[in-house]
């Protein structure tokens, strides 16, 4: 038997390239202030629920194990949930049925990454993330896919990179009002066309950073949600959905997998045009093109149509639906699971008019986020209602 | 309402300490095909929610559920890591189950240890860096210290570890998965060279490959899924600090939370009493005894004596891994649970051919994570 789940509490640490704190003390920071923006102790916690991406980042197996105390799950029911980058959106997605099943009734959900230990790059670790015996010799980066997949997008619908370039500008230019941000700035659509190229065309303005970092929420079920709080955010529908190892195979210029998981989130939200309904949307954005993608698997943008909505100012702060206001991965950092987190914490204060100078323009009721990860293969999805 | 939720397949592949002529991918595919085929369904249109349990450093691959859909039937499909032991898979699994999410799921643990070139090396690398990983020893250290401190704290006899190293490699003898089955006498374990003072090379579990998969179904669909559903009662997993100077060493905490919730789950009120047949970690030789306390099987400090006495034997009291258990069968990395929760599905399916305990029908399953964890879970079976 169902039940209905609400969003409590929130809470997030600074993102940075180099935090001083370990992960287990970004998790405690997180988790402690989503506690107390819930009212909450631990011990009113029943069970909790970590996200943590690859453990090749801090060179501890078992990374969800070692991260138990940081994350207050001694003596609880604790579950670490991994699905690459998609894992941040993930973590309220399994404390959602942890709360949802009837098993428990408070969760707390901590994402946390902790990049920098990796040297020379963290970018090093997704080396492993490859076919050991296909893809690994070539000394595969992610920058290259990347780019084979901007290049597709662009190429399929005549996008050029300029347009693109608009999400980095508006999404960097959100992050200012953030204040965890890493990356806020105000720059211009010339500023990232001339910015190093990386891997052609992805350019250093199109990217996100590496970085550090933790976020929190507290579920709760209807019954002890109401009790705490006069300003729940319902955890209305959540999807995920895996694709095929094969990438190669792949339709580089359209994310299917984001569809799926993107219906299945909708269908039991029961929410039938997405575009009409949806007013706060905070797609992953690791890369500009990114967003535009996924808004695009979202079912918020017709198939190449999504660059329109930036340049036409529908998805600016002030538009008809915003569109990572928080300044997204581009702006705010990509400490990479707490990085989807953070999209769900943002849907959070937005919803409940908590967001400050980020606050949305327009009178929001339902939000979408979504994160992606692995080799170009997931999609995590949750729609989130006041 | 009480919990119910219905086990309508099993299948596994390996089950040796090389399989050469199989990738994780192929042991994997052979697993699901004969699952489903025991489900009789077709992960395709059927399933809503594959679980998949794995660590990365086992695998050597970063982000190890990239490999996972195809070889299960998965492709575009809800499909994700749990990085624990199988059991918490399958308390997984009973939460989508029961949240409406799915009514029938899948859940995947393997173990392909012979392609692991370093696996000591890869368990220190579950120390904390900073504090413990720096000291240059087989990491079953930790294993050494926790059986001395329970040998000390309970008043247990050094022998009667060795004879669950005893009984657990001779009941192997008799299951056709089982890898390190064997007749040895009390004095022979004992002799066995040193992995971690006072324990044994022979009360310490070998590593073996096999992949094993579970298709779990809500109450409503098991009736129609497969002819012989065992049902998950209860289920409970729990940890207790990582921090291994704060642990009380003698006893396994995780696993008395985690039967705690399991049996108010299931309403097991004595747990004596209530099962025709446990199978529990015995990654260890003294782990058995902890956790055969910890569950309330045995009273504390009496488990060696018990198992001395021939009350856990296959024809004893209560049978306690009478599979063989992981020193019998062989140690499955994160599949271990799952591979007892399929010897107790078996047992309790009338299916355990020579090792078949007659009549049973209740069974207790408990797992743990190995070194350097405090995390096990507990599942409560009936049928």
């Amino acid at each position: 038997m169902r039940r209905r789940v609400a969003i409590i509490g929130a809470g997030m640490t600074l993102f940075r390239r180099r935090m001083l704190e370990t992960g287990k003390e970004l998790s405690f920071e997180a988790a402690k202030m989503a506690l107390d923006a819930a009212g909450l102790t631990l011990k009113d916690i029943e069970s909790v629920v970590e996200g943590s991406a690859p453990d090749a980042f801090d060179g501890v197996h078992m990374k969800g194990e070692y991260l138990i105390d940081g994350s207050g799950g001694i003596g609880k029911p604790y579950q670490r949930v991994y699905v690459g980058g998609g894992t941040g959106v993930f973590t309220p997605v399994a404390g959602w049925w942890n709360v949802a099943s009837g098993l428990y009734d408070t969760c707390l959900c901590v994402a946390e990454e902790k990049m920098s230990p990796l040297h020379p790059h963290p970018q090093y670790a997704f080396w492993s993330i490859f076919d050991q015996i296909l893809e690994r010799p070539l000394g595969t980066t992610l920058l290259w896919i990347f780019s084979l997949e901007m290049r597709r997008y662009m190429h399929k619908y005549g996008i050029k990179e300029e347009e693109i370039a608009e999400v980095a500008v508006k999404n960097k230019g959100n992050a200012v009002d953030h204040p965890c941000a890493q990356l806020g700035a105000k720059i211009t659509v010339d500023d990232v066309m001339r910015s190093e190229p990386i891997c052609s065309p992805v350019k250093r303005l199109d990217v996100s950073p590496p970085s550090d970092g933790a976020a929190a929420v507290i579920l709760a079920s209807e019954k002890v949600a109401k009790k705490l709080t006069d300003q729940p955010v319902w955890l209305d529908g959540v999807g995920w959905t895996l694709d095929s190892t094969h990438w190669t195979n792949r339709d580089l210029a359209y994310p299917e997998y984001v569809e799926k998981a993107a219906k299945m989130a909708y269908k039991m939200a029961g929410i039938k045009n997405p575009r009409k309904e949806i007013d706060i949307a905070e797609p992953y954005d690791p890369f500009d093109y990114k967003e535009l993608h996924h808004l695009e698997g979202l079912q918020l943008a017709g198939k190449g149509e999504a660059p329109k909505l930036a340049i036409e100012g529908v998805s600016q702060r002030d538009g008809d639906m915003p569109v990572c206001p928080s300044g997204g991965l581009l702006g705010v950092g990509n400490p990479i699971a707490a990085a989807g987190m953070m999209k769900v914490c943002e849907c959070f204060w937005q919803l409940r008019g908590e967001a400050g100078k980020r606050q949305v323009k327009k009178d929001a009721h339902t939000a979408v986020a979504q994160a992606w990860g692995d080799l170009m293969q997931v999609g995590t999805v949750t729609v989130m209602r006041s | 309402m009480p919990f119910k939720i219905g086990i309508v397949g099993v299948g596994y592949a390996g089950f040796d300490t090389m399989t050469p002529g199989l990738s994780t991918r192929e042991l994997m595919f052979e697993a699901a095909s004969r699952a489903y085929a025991d489900a009789g369904i077709d992960p395709r249109k059927d399933v809503q929610s594959f679980i998949c349990c794995t660590e990365d450093f086992w695998e050597g691959i970063s982000i190890t559920d990239e490999y996972m859909p195809d070889q299960l039937g998965a492709v575009l499909r809800p499909l994700c890591t749990v990085s624990s032991d199988g059991l918490v898979g399958v308390a997984t699994a009973c939460m989508h189950i029961a949240s409406g999410l799915a009514d029938v799921a899948v859940v995947e643990s393997h173990s392909k240890a012979s392609d692991v070139v370093n696996p000591n090396e890869i368990m220190s690398f579950g120390f904390d860096p900073v504090y413990n990983r720096h000291l240059d020893v087989d990491p079953r250290f930790l294993a050494g210290l926790e059986m001395t401190r329970y040998l000390k704290d309970s008043g247990t006899k050094r022998e009667y570890c060795a004879d669950v190293a005893v009984k657990n490699k001779k009941n192997a003898l008799s299951n056709t998965r089982g890898v390190y089955g064997t007749n040895l006498s009390r004095e022979t374990v004992l002799a066995s060279p040193n992995a971690a003072a006072p324990l044994t090379e022979l009360e310490s579990s070998k590593v073996i490959d096999g992949s094993i998969v579970m298709v779990l179904a809500s109450a409503e669909k098991a009736k129609k899924l497969g002819d012989h559903t065992v049902w998950v009662r209860g289920i409970g997993w729990s940890s207790d600090t990582p921090v291994i100077e704060d642990r009380d060493l003698a006893t396994a905490a995780y696993a008395e939370q985690a039967a705690a919730r399991a049996y108010k789950m299931a309403d097991v009120r004595a747990p004596v009493s209530a099962f025709d047949l446990a199978e529990v970690d015995d990654t260890y030789s003294y782990k058995e005894l902890q956790h055969l306390e910890a569950l309330k099987l045995a009273a504390k400090g009496k488990a060696g004596r018990m198992v001395d006495s021939g009350n856990f034997d296959r024809n004893g009291k209560l049978p306690v891994n009478a599979s063989g258990g992981s020193l019998g069968v062989g140690h499955l990395l994160e599949a271990t649970g799952l591979h007892r929760l399929l010897e107790a599905v078996l047992q309790l399916r009338g299916q355990a051919g020579q090792l078949q305990i007659p009549g049973a029908r209740k069974a207790v399953v408990q797992s743990w994570r190995g070194i350097p964890t405090a995390t096990g879970a507990v599942a409560v079976l009936g049928n």
